[in-house]
């Protein structure tokens, strides 16, 4: 397989049309687009379209209407249009219509910066728009991640009928690494007799939820209820870093995932017996990761670029079992793997 | 004996929720009509409003999907994109259309969007129980315009099928009305126009269609209708506003 230079941005709209997907409806917003801008040029090669919309809720509604009909479909955005899409997400998965859609944050709250950040992590994971539901959301750490985790959004959003985020940040969208692009899957995946595509030779279908019956309304929560369950322990994903012999542990994905590499590389020229666990599926969050190590580890930090987000998950899975402190950098800034050492350091006493 | 007159197929069996005298019914069955005489039942796709027509979708016997309030051209526009070989219609309300989705109405008429938006106009949010609408008369009377609509303070209602008519790219707008029968007659010819302007690939079509919400208004059925006539028919611009040859 060649090797190619690409930038994290352009990797992942190549990924999606190798994927198969058909259609691309977005708005322009820094630090994503150039997701749009490659899908205006490439997507027309392979006999799909790609629709500038007006708005980012158009956009998400475009999705939306695309994906009713059965077809692959992504959008793009940053923070503050991910916020806007947020009505469409939470109809997406009312109706559970398989879509992908990424979110290259940047820094908010309000307009905020065009610095990377994790701090959209609350208005992806916990759902964001009204109403009990979880997208799937996909964390690289790379952009070879980013190719390999927007091919499975694509085969994950169609096996489980639901929309698919992939979160990184604006340096991972913005930077240039080798990679290589995988044969596109061959899963088996169930048909999609539930779309919208003209009553033609069978019954007529309803994409949508509207109900007026308070009982209707809460079959179908606890029906999306038991499909959150369903994935939970099928689809954790996750990356250990020397945990076999830890005694603590750091808890970091996406970007300071990666800086937290290096930061336990560090600590453990000290003598340290430090590791990583860097959550790749932000939802379902992957407790699995944290079995069996609860009882060697002595405490856990969590590293995000934020003021301090997925540390409540931490906190969840750890259970007040040890402590969970916290280490991050927001509103743009990115921490350098000693600053993250000597934090861990001093938040745990071994000075 | 000879039948003369049937349920169009182009409905379900499902019986209307709307109110004595509303005329979602009548628009509901020329529409009908319209898919089954241009044989359109099994190759549209409808996208349902929310407000009162929320519920359109099981009343229609083609696949419909729901949309989100004002996003049902949006929805529409990505259903169309793909699949270009199904008819695609959105039915809307005026506040649907002409308020929260007033920008994806104006930049699908722009784009010439391949789709036929059917427009309910009856000057009142109905389903929320009567407020003012993007289309509510000067000193008329809402829920949240107690007093008469003052355009001093509450602005103008807008005239959406004389606005789209300016915009390049939308190729059939017509504003039509129900309140008789030689007016619904001419309603549905220009519903089967509108669906006709997008089989023939032309642009975007948008038919307006003056409507009674006696219920909110506080009057009888036929007071209604009298009402509409008297104040709707004589503020917004009727008839075929645009017919892109």
């Amino acid at each position: 397989m060649t090797k190619m230079l690409m930038k994290g941005n352009e990797a992942i709209a190549e990924a999606a049309i190798r994927s198969g997907c058909k259609l691309f409806f977005g708005y322009p917003i820094t630090p994503s687009t150039e997701i749009p801008e490659y899908m205006s040029k490439k997507l027309k090669e392979v006999g799909g379209t790609f629709l500038q919309a007006e708005s980012e809720v158009a956009a998400i509604n475009m999705v939306y209407g695309a994906s009713a009909t059965g077809v692959r479909v992504m959008t793009a955005s940053s923070s503050p249009g991910y916020s806007l899409k947020q009505e469409g997400l939470s109809y997406l998965a009312a109706v559970e219509l398989p879509a992908v859609i990424v979110d290259i944050m940047r820094a908010g709250p309000g307009l905020g910066g065009l610095g990377p950040t994790q701090a959209d992590y609350f208005q992806i994971t916990k759902g964001g728009g009204h109403g009990d539901y979880h997208p799937i959301v996909l964390a690289p750490a790379t952009v070879q991640e980013m190719v390999d985790l927007t091919m499975e959004a694509f085969d994950l959003a169609d096996e489980y009928r639901t929309p698919v985020v992939i979160a990184a940040d604006g340096i991972l969208g913005q930077m240039m690494e080798p990679v290589e692009f995988p044969k596109g899957s061959s899963k088996d995946l169930p048909h999609k007799d539930w779309a919208a595509t003209g009553a033609k030779g069978r019954e007529k279908v309803n994409v949508s939820n509207y109900c007026l019956t308070n009982e209707i309304g809460e079959r179908n929560c606890l029906h999306l209820q038991k499909k959150h369950e369903y994935i939970k322990p099928r689809v954790q994903r996750w990356k250990s870093y020397k945990t076999e012999d830890a005694e603590f542990i750091i808890v970091a994905f996406g970007t300071s995932g990666r800086i937290s590499e290096t930061a336990v590389d560090l600590a453990r020229k000290e003598g340290i017996k430090l590791g990583l666990i860097r959550p790749i599926t932000l939802w379902p969050f992957p407790e699995k990761a944290f079995e069996g190590i609860l009882d060697q580890v002595k405490g856990f930090m969590s590293v995000e670029l934020s003021t301090g987000q997925m540390i409540e998950d931490v906190r969840l899975v750890v259970n007040g079992k040890v402590p969970v402190k916290f280490f991050g950098k927001q509103g743009g800034m990115t921490p350098a793997p000693e600053e993250i050492v000597t934090s861990f350091k001093a938040q745990f006493g071994l000075e | 004996m000879k039948k003369v007159f049937g349920r169009t197929k182009g409905l379900t069996e499902r019986a209307f929720h709307y109110c004595p005298g509303c005329t979602h019914g009548i628009i509901h069955r020329i529409l009908a009509e319209a898919l089954e005489e241009l044989d359109l039942i099994e190759n549209a796709i409808g996208v349902a409003p929310v407000g009162c027509a929320g519920f359109c979708e099981v009343y229609f016997s083609c696949d419909m999907i729901g949309a989100a309030h004002g996003r049902a051209i949006a929805v529409g526009t990505g259903a169309k994109r793909a699949r270009p070989e199904n008819t695609v219609f959105t039915y809307q309300g005026d506040g649907d259309a002409g308020a929260i989705g007033l920008a994806e109405t104006i930049s699908a008429a722009a784009r010439g969007e391949n789709i036929t938006s059917i427009f309910v106009n009856n000057s009142i949010y109905g389903m929320t129980g009567g407020q003012m609408a993007p289309t509510t008369l000067p000193g008329q009377k809402t829920s949240t315009s107690p007093f008469g609509r003052d355009p001093e303070v509450a602005g103008h209602p807008i005239d959406l099928p004389l606005l789209l008519s300016h915009v390049e790219g939308s190729a059939y707008i017509a504003s039509v009305s129900v309140d008789t029968p030689k007016n619904v007659l001419a309603a549905k010819k220009a519903l089967k126009k509108g669906f006709q302007t997008q089989m023939e690939g032309k642009g975007f079509s948008f038919i307006s269609i003056l409507s009674t919400c006696p219920t909110n208004w506080g009057m009888s059925p036929a007071k209604a209708i009298k009402w509409l006539q008297d104040n709707m028919q004589t503020h917004f611009t009727m008839g075929e506003l645009k017919v892109k040859e």
